[in-house]
């Protein structure tokens, strides 16, 4: 018997794990794919929103607040890349700039600090990059960027090393009321696996949320997977824009980001279209053409030539455009973590503390005496200084081994990757933690190694291994095998 | 940390790398260090099973590891050092025009080495998928050729078992018939272009002699496929190289393989702070193929992407000559007064290597290699020294996949002593 | 009359040849070429067109690690034995070291030609 089952491995389902392994339990997280940050948080802008943006009042405003002041500090507690670069908004005519005041006015009910309206001349020497079309700016200073795989695979890890279990390829297939041995009530649930019993659930799927919620509840949720597309542009272009730069919703529609990422690159995007697949990320010329088009108001001579990949995202659109947060009520034991779209990624620590918390509460846990709330992440040896880079390799060579050149990655650091608890077990799982493939060539030359790597590691055939788990083998078979 | 200094140290131990190095040792240079990254010299020759190298160099026809060999057997011979395994990090301008270079390896650990001349011999990487923009799913299944042609040849695994192939260049040519060979079939190969950037041979011999179509004016415009590549979607293209409606063709394949063009791989040269061509995507280099950083060359594909690998080796040759005499001359009596003479180019040539010439610097003749934006047929190139006609050259047919060349001899740049103006143009041949 | 069509490899130009022959299998005539060179390519296209095949087989005990050592055929064999050539190497392993020239499989395909090893591999 589990105290709780937590469904899903993104940043929310972590975030969760991490904060409930504060409490002492027997808790696990069910994950359909082979690894954590495979949704919604993997495709995402990677944004820290200063929080003046949603509703005042709205379950978002609070949750992005909270979060966003959560970060600086778990960011060096669990080790992972975080950046307070400050955000613009851009107004692009004069007719915009009534909006901004009303975000302004709208953050500051919030709770959001430092909120300013910058003239264009402000704007050029904040940015200077920003192109001839926009008048002025709302300026955000609280707002970041982080990595949101560093950030789920360090909830994970955390909430792994204090005794958390991790179940991936675990598709939750039913949920069922049930009483245990002594009456109370408990849920039974179903995977491919077999069944589980556990005295709670939370619901952090993600697009699949309103799945698992109407598994158990008659009020029934809708989730619409709305998918954005992005860019992402050469490391050489880092240093491009220095904060997130949104554009107001006006005359020339939603607008698009335009933001540096931690690790230097610069990101665009993303478009936004509702669909009914929920595994539906394909990426489309449409979406391309919109997204050029539309970062070109913001900026006249944006280096789009400079495009490394492009990718799109599904966030985990609700109708009523908030988060729905909490045990539900004719359900109870089961908590919900569903509807989280933007700001998500920055809510998700704030999300995830509180669900703790009440879980804490509905089911008496006690502290853990045994928590450690601090996780060191990989070493980067390309941040170490040369004495001790040199000292590294002397003592361990691997790290003298270049594996992917553009990235400049070590096979140290793959074998770090994989090692680790929660290890990568496929190449999308080493290049998001170590970044080896995510570089200009995209993996071309160091694929054929990793792959080799990752096999000898888990003693697996390199025809069993996957770009991204399930059927994504990379190779079918060997010369001559069939001539 | 001390540094360890050599006069020349060569960056990339694969053809052009090889070539420099010798040159330079024979023209007199004797400290030398080459730095490879891969464990073996050779570089993307050790991959290039298929024959068809080295008529121009050695008169016969030898595959890609045997053309290698020669090479590494001359290094090898010559007793010149060399480092494998071994990655450069950075390269920076330090003191008194010394090149300071920090570079890691399993064997060496952390080097940091200095240079009075450094030769830039990287080489080139593929275009990927990501810089085309293709739509649709991500799955796996989608290869460049080059990555392909390493896990066939080298490691022995087949990527995929019904292939389509997006692009013409010469790999993804060489690939269609390996994968074909290797108990795959290749359904079709698709070029953007109206004309393949590849060599007639490979198209007669990799994609005909097994009946494999080749459909120009068409691209791919979606892949399919969430875990593993099931089919992609071919669509004519129209002049603008925009998809025409209702044009699209599905093919059931397994994978995907990427033969959309090489870009020289700089992000050393750019570090450095050398100036850069935005045509070529390699330096700006004079007649001595040095970059705008004095003592630091390159030749090869890093300087600009070749069709047949004699030419990087000649091209090399060259660039360790003039760095051997760079780092001989070094310091010596206050020079001549330099000149620079931009090459000016027109009637459709989109590049030139060099792009200025000295010609004080020019030792016997000078080989100016160039490409044109499109195919052309019964043209002739010109060369204008200060407005005069000096040299014409017949082409019946010139192509962008095939790169000219244009020979000026001392001799004729001595006839002009107060030169001013050099220009190369293709103009119709009546 | 039978008509083979060909594009020659001679040069840039890729003239498309067209080879007529008679009903003796004979070549009546050639046209589309531009050169000598296209003339004579097209006629051993037609009559006896051979190949150099490249590929490549497993080694076993390389110190280097490798997996697989690159070969060719000597010289030219008819075209038609391409996958003759290739079934016969499936399957093959040969021990390390190899030397380039080094004949790896004798007489393949019942060519008269061996196939030969195209890298050292240790």
């Amino acid at each position: 018997m589990y105290d709780v089952v937590i469904i899903g491995a993104g940043i929310t389902g972590c975030a969760v794990a991490r904060f409930l392994s504060a409490y002492s339990g027997k808790f696990c997280v069910m994950e359909k794919s082979e690894d954590v940050c495979t949704g919604t948080s993997k495709a995402n802008s990677a944004i820290i929103h200063a929080g003046f943006d949603a509703a005042h009042g709205s379950l978002m405003a609070k949750y992005n607040l909270l979060g966003n002041l959560m970060y600086p500090d778990l960011a060096k507690e669990l080790d992972f890349a975080y950046i307070n670069n400050g955000s613009l908004v851009l107004a692009l005519s004069e007719e915009d700039i009534p909006k901004l005041e009303a975000l302004k006015e709208n953050g500051e009910k919030n709770g959001v600090e430092g909120l300013e309206i910058v003239d264009r001349v402000r704007l050029k020497s904040l940015e200077p990059s920003v192109g001839h079309v926009p008048v002025a700016a709302l300026y955000a200073p609280t707002a970041g960027i982080v990595c949101p795989f560093g950030a789920t695979v360090a909830f994970a890890e955390n909430a792994y090393t204090n005794g958390v279990e991790f179940h991936f390829d675990t598709e939750v297939k039913g949920l069922t009321p049930a009483k245990d041995e002594e009456g109370n009530s408990c849920w039974v649930v179903q995977t491919a696996q077999g069944s589980v019993r556990t005295r709670a659930v939370v619901n952090a799927a993600g697009v699949y949320s309103d799945i698992i919620h109407n598994m158990v509840s008659e009020n029934k949720i809708h989730i619409i997977p709305r998918k954005g597309d992005y860019l992402l542009l050469d490391r050489k272009t880092g240093g491009y824009v220095k904060h997130t730069v949104f554009q107001v919703p006006g005359k020339y529609g939603k607008g698009v980001l335009v933001s540096p990422t931690v690790h230097g690159n610069t990101i665009v995007g993303p478009t936004a279209e509702d669909i009914d697949d929920k595994e539906g990320n394909d990426t489309t010329s449409e979406g391309f053409d919109d997204l050029m088009e539309k970062a070109g108001l913001a900026f006249d001579d944006l280096p789009l030539r400079d495009v490394i990949t492009s990718f799109a995202g599904l966030r985990a659109h609700e109708a009523k455009h908030d988060f729905i947060l909490g045990e539900v009520s004719d359900a109870p034991g089961f908590f919900d973590c569903a509807g989280i779209e933007s700001p998500g990624l920055t809510a998700a620590p704030a999300i995830g503390k509180e669900i703790a918390g009440e879980l804490a509460k509905a089911l008496n846990l006690a502290e853990n005496p045994d928590f450690v709330g601090t996780r060191k992440g990989l070493p980067d040896p390309k941040s170490l200084p040369l004495e001790e880079l040199a000292k590294l390799i002397q003592e361990k060579p691997e790290y003298g081994r270049i594996v992917c050149r553009c990235e400049q990655v070590s096979e140290g650091e793959i074998l770090d990757a994989i090692r680790r608890p929660l290890g990568a077990r496929s190449l999308d799982g080493v290049k998001r933690r170590v970044r080896a493939g995510m570089g200009r060539c995209q993996s071309g030359f160091c694929s054929p190694r990793i792959m080799d790597i990752l096999a000898e590691e888990w003693d697996v055939d390199v025809a069993d291994i996957t770009k991204s788990g399930g059927h994504s083998e990379l190779i079918v078979g060997f010369v001559k095998d069939r001539v | 940390m001390e540094r360890t200094e050599y006069n020349l140290i060569i960056i990339g131990g694969g053809p052009a790398g090889l070539s420099a190095a010798v040159a330079a040792y024979d023209e007199g240079e004797r400290s030398i260090l080459v730095l490879e990254r891969d464990t073996r010299l050779g570089g993307i020759l050790n991959q290039c099973i298929h024959n068809g190298f080295g008529l121009h160099t050695f008169q016969e026809e030898l595959t890609g590891p045997e053309y290698a060999q020669r090479y590494i057997d001359k290094l090898e011979e010559r007793n010149i050092e060399y480092k494998l395994d071994a990655m450069v990090m950075s390269l920076e301008s330090g003191k008194d025009g010394m090149k300071e270079i920090m570079a890691v390896s399993e064997k060496d650990g952390l080097m940091l080495l200095s240079a009075r001349a450094v030769i830039l011999t990287m080489g080139c990487r593929e275009r990927s998928r990501g810089a085309l923009n293709i739509p649709g799913f991500r799955p796996a299944g989608v290869f460049s050729a080059g990555t392909a042609q390493r896990l066939v040849n080298i490691e022995g695994y087949l990527p995929g078992r019904r292939v389509v192939i997006l692009g013409s260049g010469d790999i993804g040519l060489i690939m269609a018939r390996r994968m074909t060979l290797e108990g795959a079939k290749v359904l079709v190969c698709a070029e953007l272009m109206p004309y393949s950037g590849g060599l007639k041979r490979n198209i007669v011999q990799c994609l005909d002699d097994f009946g494999i179509p080749l459909k120009l004016s068409h691209t791919v415009v979606r892949i399919e496929g969430k875990e593993r590549v099931e089919g992609v979607v071919i669509a004519e293209v129209g002049p603008d190289r925009k998809p025409i409606p209702g044009t699209e063709e599905h093919y059931d394949c397994d994978t995907l393989l990427l033969s959309v063009g090489l870009l020289p791989e700089n992000e050393l040269t750019i570090g450095l702070g050398a100036d850069m061509s935005r045509v070529t995507n390699g330096p700006v280099v004079n007649e001595s193929l040095e970059t705008s950083v004095p003592g630091v060359f390159a030749a090869g594909n890093v300087l600009h992407v070749h069709d047949l690998v004699d030419y990087v080796s000649e091209e090399s040759a060259h660039a360790g000559v003039c760095a051997a005499r760079y780092i001989r001359d070094y310091g010596g009596e206050a020079k001549e007064e330099v000149k620079r003479i931009p090459i000016e180019f027109g009637g459709g040539i989109r590049y030139t290597v060099p792009c200025s010439i000295d010609p004080g610097k020019v030792e016997k003749y000078l080989k100016i290699r160039f490409r044109v934006g499109d195919v052309m047929s019964s043209r002739k190139v010109v060369v204008y020294l200060d407005g005069k006609s000096v040299l014409t050259k017949k082409r019946r047919v010139m192509a962008p996949g095939e790169m000219e060349e244009l020979v000026l001899t001392e001799k004729l740049l001595k006839a002009h002593p107060d030169l001013s103006r050099i220009e190369i143009k293709v103009e119709e041949d009546a | 009359m039978e008509t083979r069509s060909l594009t020659c490899i001679g040069c840039p130009l890729g003239c498309q040849i067209e080879v007529m022959m008679n009903e003796r299998g004979e070549i009546a005539l050639i046209t589309g070429n531009t050169c000598q060179n296209g003339e004579k390519y097209a006629r051993k296209e037609v009559t006896s067109p051979t190949r150099i095949v490249t590929s490549s087989v497993r080694v076993y005990g390389s110190k280097t690690g490798e997996r697989t050592v690159p070969l060719k055929t000597a010289s030219d064999i008819p075209k038609s034995k391409i996958m003759d050539v290739i079934r016969d190497l499936a399957g093959v392993s040969v021990p390390c070291p190899v030397r380039i020239g080094d004949v790896l499989y004798k007489n393949i395909a019942g060519t008269g030609v061996d196939a030969v090893a195209t890298k050292n591999v240790d």
